[in-house]
């Protein structure tokens, strides 16, 4: 049985007390995306500034569990002034980490890993307190909270593909 | 008006249960978590099993297992009598006047589907209106937002006073020309108890029918759909020691004849040509295919359970466990919000609580590592979540062999969850 020093790591319950990038962006210029654990009732509202494929600025608002909201709080910090790309790779790196129960599932990110920029060839990004979530996928039930403010982001960067995304 | 005294228990002095022989009837509780005895907290959302409803499962699988309604060899004559023989264990247990008026469901969400489905698409039509509250489980919500979609019916609420009670202030011009009120017997977030009988009266009163959904009240209280004045009442088996997979519409019994056919297939027919077909007999007409023969088997054999100790003294069981555990964890935990009504005459044995700003989430994580099951999110209650202005709580909620040591054991863990996140 894992201990709940593994989910709970000091990192994760920094980031939930003194979360980063905490806040509303003005809808337009910035985007809005929500998402929602279905499951328990955490929300996540996320604002997206990109600018000439650069994530110029983004904020978080929205309520949930330490899980959910540090794992969004370093998402913000991960992503912020990173170009579309690195944000990309990122989010790609964060769901392999995460994905141990889910992989067989995700076809969508098997697609991704075969198209050749994927998970399997390409270098790793650094993960930084990203890390500190690793222990999550211990306790299978909370992996969809430490996903929530990503699947968010990934509704984000898809918005930001095409010109106009949802305002 | 034919009030229901929900402490009617209290007064006919029924005998206090004897929980420890009761939880040597659970194979379940013996099992440990994390080194610890499993502290089984959720019944609410799905209640464990007594061995006897096991072992009556078990038995029919392995001397009596055939189709119902088909075969005319022994073991299928004594498949249909015992499934028949359950549904006519449930007719006692609320009172209905016939076991034709008992339709099996899977569930309470399935009973209530079929009479959305059924009764709503045959009665309800554009700007007709069902009085529905806030409180409701997504149960008793989605199926009429679904039929308001399909057919532009106007769907009202009764809404919420601040300790979580129906504010029937404005009852009367609410239910002026609804066409159906639907309401829960008992919240599964508040535990409140609603004035059934009174809202079955107000609902015939303004012409229309009565809908309870007696998920979380057939398993704890004493039902007598008479007394009630239902029209409609569903429940779910798994909530009251029977098995999963098997619920309850128990339904008027003309109001069945008039309703349409919910799912097609066999066993619902009397007659089939390629141009048409002719519905079975209530209740068989609104069950399709072959059914959880086993399920409705132990759903029946978890009733006999539930007579032998009495619904009465379940019920003032429960009060009592809930009294001590008001009192206990506001003692041991003064920042600890209990929702709710305050008076455990008025409400069931579920109390959903919120600790500091500790996320409902992280709370129940906590507390399985001391071996205390709760349930942790909106109960399928967003409406009602939003109402209380929180995205989720956790619930913690007795049965009958809950006892105070599971009380203790949670208010424990409690503060060990307050140490860790403090
Ligand atoms: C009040 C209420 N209604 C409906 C339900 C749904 O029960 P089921 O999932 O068995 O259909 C529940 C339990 O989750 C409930 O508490």
């Amino acid at each position: 049985m894992p201990g709940l020093e593994d989910l709970y790591r000091e990192i994760i319950l920094d980031h939930y007390r003194n979360p980063r990038n905490r806040g509303e962006l003005e809808c337009p210029p910035a985007h809005r995306y929500e998402g929602f654990n279905p499951l328990c009732g955490d929300e996540i509202v996320l604002y997206l500034d990109v600018r000439d494929e650069k994530v110029v600025d983004l904020k978080i608002a929205g309520q949930g569990c330490s899980i959910s909201q540090s794992s969004a709080s370093m998402m913000s910090s991960a992503v912020k002034g990173k170009t579309l790309d690195e944000a990309r790779a990122l989010l790609r790196a964060f769901k392999a980490m995460m994905s141990i129960h889910e992989a067989r599932l995700d076809a969508e990110d098997r697609e991704l890993g075969a198209n050749g920029q994927g998970a399997d060839g390409e270098e790793a990004p650094p993960m930084g307190d990203l890390e500190a979530l690793q222990g999550v996928v211990k306790f299978p039930v909370r992996i969809k909270c430490a996903t929530l403010a990503w699947n968010t982001l990934a509704q984000g960067l898809d918005g930001a593909n095409g010109s106009a995304g949802p305002s | 008006m034919a009030a229901v005294d929900h402490d009617r228990a209290a007064q006919v002095g029924a005998q206090p249960l004897d929980v420890k022989a009761i939880r040597s009837d659970f194979p379940i509780l013996d099992v440990e978590v994390n080194g610890r005895r499993l502290v089984y907290l959720d019944s609410a959302s799905s209640s464990q099993k007594p061995r006897q409803v096991l072992d009556a499962m078990t038995r029919y699988y392995e001397t009596t297992h055939a189709n119902v309604h088909r075969g005319v060899y022994a073991i299928a004559e004594e498949a249909t009598r015992q499934f028949e023989e359950a549904r006519a264990k449930l007719a006692r247990l609320v009172n209905a006047r016939s076991a034709r008026e008992i339709v099996f469901t899977k569930n309470v969400t399935e009973a209530i589907n079929l009479v959305a489905h059924s009764w709503g698409r045959r009665n309800l039509t554009a700007g007709d209106a069902v009085l529905l509250t806030e409180m409701e489980h997504h149960a008793n919500l989605v199926p009429w937002l679904m039929l308001a979609e399909e057919r532009g019916i106007e769907l009202r609420y009764i809404r919420l006073t601040a300790d979580g009670q129906l504010d029937l202030s404005d009852l009367d011009r609410l239910v002026d020309g609804v066409k159906l009120v639907g309401v829960t017997c008992m919240s599964n977030v508040l535990g409140t108890i609603n004035p059934v009988a009174e809202l079955a009266e107000a609902a015939h009163s303004a012409g229309a029918l009565f809908l309870a959904d007696a998920a979380q009240y057939v398993p704890h209280l004493a039902t007598d759909i008479q007394q009630l004045g239902c029209d409609f009442l569903g429940f779910t088996g798994h909530k009251m020691l029977g098995p999963t997979g098997i619920g309850c519409l128990w339904a008027r019994e003309d109001l069945l004849e008039e309703m349409p056919p919910f799912l097609g297939g066999g066993e619902m027919i009397s007659d089939v040509r390629l141009d048409g077909f002719l519905p079975a007999d209530v209740p068989w007409k609104f069950e399709a295919g072959t059914p959880p023969i086993a399920e409705a088997i132990g759903l029946g054999a978890a009733v006999d359970y539930l007579t032998g100790l009495g619904m009465d003294a379940v019920r003032r069981h429960e009060v009592e466990l809930t009294s001590y555990a008001l009192c206990k964890l506001a003692a041991d935990h003064p920042d600890l919000v209990i929702y709710g009504p305050a008076d455990p005459a008025s409400r069931g044995g579920v109390i959903s609580l919120a600790l500091g700003d500790i996320h409902a989430h992280d709370l129940s994580q906590v507390l399985d590592t001391a071996g205390v099951c709760v349930r942790a999110g909106h109960h399928c209650a967003k409406p009602l979540m939003r109402h209380l202005g929180v995205t989720a709580t956790a619930r913690a909620s007795f049965y009958v062999y809950n006892d105070e040591s599971d009380v203790d054991a949670l208010s424990e863990a409690l503060a060990e969850a307050r140490k860790f996140f403090g």
